[in-house]
């Protein structure tokens, strides 16, 4: 994956830059010792490492602020940096660049539970988010499988999803307002408790920017009264391609389960395998979940239950406990575990229209055949956001690159039949060339637009989303 | 009047444009400062073109009509989950509301404080943009977070960015039925006080609107309840017994016909219908509500109201002259209804920031470079 070269004028005038961040930060917010600032050379997409010129970790908007001003002045590519989950390379430093990291931000500023929303500081984890409003009952309710470790930054910049966004939505639509500094150190704030925008929805375009158009520091999010309780069935078939008609029938019946999980054969018997859940070894596994009070449950699941015996299931197993559900869930939650123990994985996140379900699984297949890699599905049905994970051997020479080569296939059949590059990681670097086979020129130029209009400079983040080749006149011009 | 039949028709027409354009879909939302221009109705880009009920999404021209969409989706069990409101009563106009009308308004109903706006129903656009070119964003799938979200700010973006040509959205099974706890009797910081306290219990609530002046003259606060048959009536005892003790009148409604028409009138602000002095849409903090109401009336005596999600919409109507952004709250303000030369003499949207209103302009020059599209609607 190309990274723009360094540039060398900045990396000469190092000391000064350091020195000027020393000013306004206390001494440990800086970290210039090239032994430390590795800590910052990647994020979760491990494949690709560079340390940066230096890394600071301010305490507030107000130093945010500054920080931004001196980048600008110093016309320094900053790159934010939430708690350095990203699957997408979105957080991968160039070796000129200032990583600005949010982890020291993680204060909650306001609870506010009669107008149901709370506000943070964006270094704030996403779990600790639910956390903080637990002892009322209420949850924040985009749920990235990362939760315990990702920042709401983070989850703002990707427009992260989960688990249960069929009945919740992602960030997006649990997000109601941000502060935000813009690159040349002003403050702005936008939105707030109340709903929608008063204008142009500025908010709507900060959601899933990847940290191209400001550096959010604190947020307004949702929440929500935790339901009275919630219940899985395991739901297991001979055919992917009954699983998903099943998908879909559940949804037509306008049944609203908060989750619809989906396993394939290779997925499930690395999970028991691995986490001995108990899964019937199968095609095609579901997982459904629904919510409310014991009776609502019920008779959720009776309906579900009844449209999954008119597809002729091997398996059907409805969770009559805590412990019992806790069993469902314990293999789903364990499917990257175990796949990472059989081997290195790649996970991609395209997403298609549920009726391309079994079209896209078969030729996942044939293509798993053609690259000799093996491949385990494991996604959010309900919504057609896949999570194939192609296993390769990082110490093999030439494995890596044959997975990203199959990786791309994917991704660009999930285009092909309707979908997208990715539906809740992010493009970052890693499908940041992909963007021309879901965009044409014209579509990726007005997105660019919106960057020069935020950053005209372009100096957040660079070097993501769009292809160096899309980008590099923008890019050089700004400097 | 420009009326092209496909987008590329659209195109052509946007690009050859000589000056102003004025862009309409049904013209039956006459809101925003008047636009001077040639008019432009995207009423002929028409018709379903993608519908599968079993994945939720629809995809339709933007010059579709409202009720036919409506009407595709009853068929298969499903709806609009924003349940976008019908101007046409409020503002006394005539025509066939579009999608595309619906999007660029961001018009959402009372059951946007479960489901969010119109805007969180949006998966993708087509639209052309000031220079004649053909844009997309976004896609028909559920989860898209490839670049930007270019969706989000074409919602409610009023004509102004580009003209919408297609676009595509997610559906909603239509509940097994639905039903309405209603209290009698409560003043305006007791009904939101109680809105509050359903929205904040689990069950589940799909609408919270109060009338200060009901249908019969009293005070009506409404709660929404949707389902299956055993989880209505399970949730309505639950808000029965939570309400107990507020001193309202309770009576739980289980005729859905009655319910829908119930909410029908709060959506589209029934009260207010016929009139012709100024009417303002206020979205603020919804404890905030009440005394940004009371405020006002100390400034302009007796006003015509009505909260819906949650006390977090306000609907107000007043005499001309009076401007509720003279009260400082936190949140906005637009003015839909009012004269033209009201609506000429006043900003219609509320006001910005400095450095807001300049990213807001700045975005506006880059898709509408020669300043063509509904110059000025938004102020």
């Amino acid at each position: 994956m190309e990274m723009p070269a360094p540039d060398p004028s900045i990396l000469a005038r190092k000391a000064r830059i350091v020195e000027r961040l020393q000013k306004i930060l206390p001494k440990q917010a800086v970290i210039e010792d090239e032994v430390e600032t590795r800590a910052y050379e990647c994020d979760a997409l491990t494949a690709y490492r560079c340390p940066p010129l230096v890394a600071v970790l301010p305490a507030s908007t107000e130093e945010v602020s500054a920080v931004l001003k001196i980048c600008h002045d110093e016309g320094v590519p900053v790159v934010p940096r939430g708690a350095g989950t990203s699957l997408a390379g979105g957080a991968l430093p160039t070796a000129d660049s200032v990583i600005l990291g949010v982890s020291r931000m993680t204060e909650v500023l306001e609870t506010d539970y009669e107008n149901r929303f709370i506000r943070v500081q964006s270094g704030r984890t996403n779990l600790s988010v639910s956390g903080a409003v637990e002892e009322e009952d209420f949850f924040y309710a985009p749920d990235p499988s990362s939760q315990l470790a990702c920042a709401i930054a983070g989850n703002i910049a990707m427009n992260s999803g989960g688990a249960h966004c069929l009945k919740y939505g992602v960030t997006t639509n649990n997000l109601m307002g941000v502060t935000m500094v813009m690159m040349d150190g002003e403050i702005v704030e936008i939105g707030g408790a109340h709903l929608d925008a008063g204008g142009l929805d500025l908010l709507g375009l900060i959601c899933g920017s990847e940290g191209q158009l400001g550096v959010v520091t604190e947020a307004t999010l949702r929440i929500l009264r935790k339901p009275e309780g919630a219940r899985p069935v395991l739901i297991g078939f001979d055919d992917i391609v009954v699983a998903g008609q099943c998908v879909s029938d559940i949804i037509k019946a306008g049944i609203l389960p908060v989750a619809i999980e989906f396993m394939d054969r290779p997925c499930i018997r690395a999970t028991e395998a691995f986490a001995g859940a108990g899964y019937p070894d199968c095609e095609a596994l579901l997982i459904v979940e629904v919510e409310g009070s014991a009776e609502e449950i019920s008779a959720q699941l009776e309906r579900i239950i009844a449209i999954a015996r008119t597809h002729n299931p091997v398996e059907l197993r409805e969770s009559g406990s805590a412990e019992e559900s806790a069993k469902i869930w314990l293999g789903r939650k364990s499917a990257f575990g175990a796949m990472g123990q059989i081997n290195d994985y790649m996970c991609l996140d395209g997403t298609i229209p549920v009726s391309q379900l079994p079209h896209v699984l078969k030729r996942i297949g044939e293509m798993s055949k053609e690259y000799g890699l093996d491949v385990g599905n494991v996604f959010h049905a309900g919504d057609g956001n896949m999570h194939p994970l192609i296993l390769f051997d990082a110490n093999k020479p030439g494995d890596l690159e044959l997975c990203e080569a199959f990786g791309a296939d994917i991704l660009k059949l999930c285009v092909e039949v309707g979908g997208c590059l990715t539906g809740e990681h992010g493009v970052g670097i890693e499908k940041r060339d992909l963007m021309v086979d879901q965009y044409a020129p014209q579509d990726l130029d007005i997105q660019m637009a919106v960057k020069d209009v935020f950053d005209p400079r372009w100096l957040l983040n660079p070097a993501k989303v769009f292809p160096l080749a899309s980008s590099e006149e923008r890019r050089i011009a700004a400097e | 009047m420009m009326k092209p039949e496909n987008e590329t028709a659209l195109a052509e027409m946007v690009k050859g444009a000589k000056g102003p354009l004025r862009v309409i879909g049904g013209g039956t939302r006459n809101i925003g400062a008047p636009v001077v221009g040639e008019t432009l109705s995207a009423a002929g880009l028409s018709g379903v073109t993608l519908y599968e009920p079993g994945a939720l999404t629809l995809v339709a021209g933007a010059g579709t009509p409202v009720a036919e969409i409506e009407d595709v989706l009853a068929q298969e069990g499903q709806r609009l989950a924003f349940e976008p409101m019908d101007h046409r009563g409020l503002l006394g106009t005539q025509g066939e509301p579009t999608i595309g009308g619906v999007v660029a308004g961001n018009v959402s109903g009372p059951r946007r404080i479960q489901v969010g706006a119109c805007r969180d129903s949006l998966l993708g656009v087509r639209f052309v943009d000031g220079a004649g070119r053909v844009l997309k964003n976004g896609g028909r799938v559920m989860k898209n977070v490839t670049g930007y979200d270019l969706v989000k700010l074409m919602a409610g973006s009023w004509g102004t960015l580009g003209v919408l040509s297609e676009v595509s959205l997610k559906v909603q099974a239509i509940p097994e039925t639905t039903g309405c706890v209603l209290l009698y009797g409560l003043d305006e910081v007791a009904a939101v006080s109680a809105m509050s306290a359903a929205l904040g219990s689990p069950y589940d609530i799909s609408g919270a609107g109060h009338a200060p002046v009901g249908v019969d003259g009293h005070p009506v606060t409404m709660i929404r309840i949707e389902g299956l048959d055993a989880s209505v009536s399970y949730r309505a005892d639950k808000l029965k017994a939570l309400f107990a003790n507020s001193g309202a009148e309770i009576h739980v409604e289980r005729d859905p016909a009655k319910v829908t028409e119930g909410w029908r009138w709060l959506r589209d602000v029934a009260p207010m219908h016929g009139g012709t002095s100024a009417v303002w849409r206020l979205s603020v903090k919804p404890s905030d509500a009440p005394a940004i109401v009371a405020a006002l009336r100390e400034v302009s005596g007796d006003l015509k109201v009505l909260y819906d999600w949650g006390g977090g919409l306000v609907w107000i109507e007043a005499p001309e002259g009076v401007d509720p952004r003279t009260v400082e709250f936190a949140g906005h303000a637009t003015l839909v209804r009012g004269s033209e030369s009201l609506r000429a003499a006043m900003p219609v949207f509320h006001p910005e920031p400095a450095p807001v209103a300049a990213i807001a302009q700045g975005l506006r020059d880059k898709f509408d470079p020669r300043g063509i599209l509904n110059p000025g609607l938004m102020g």
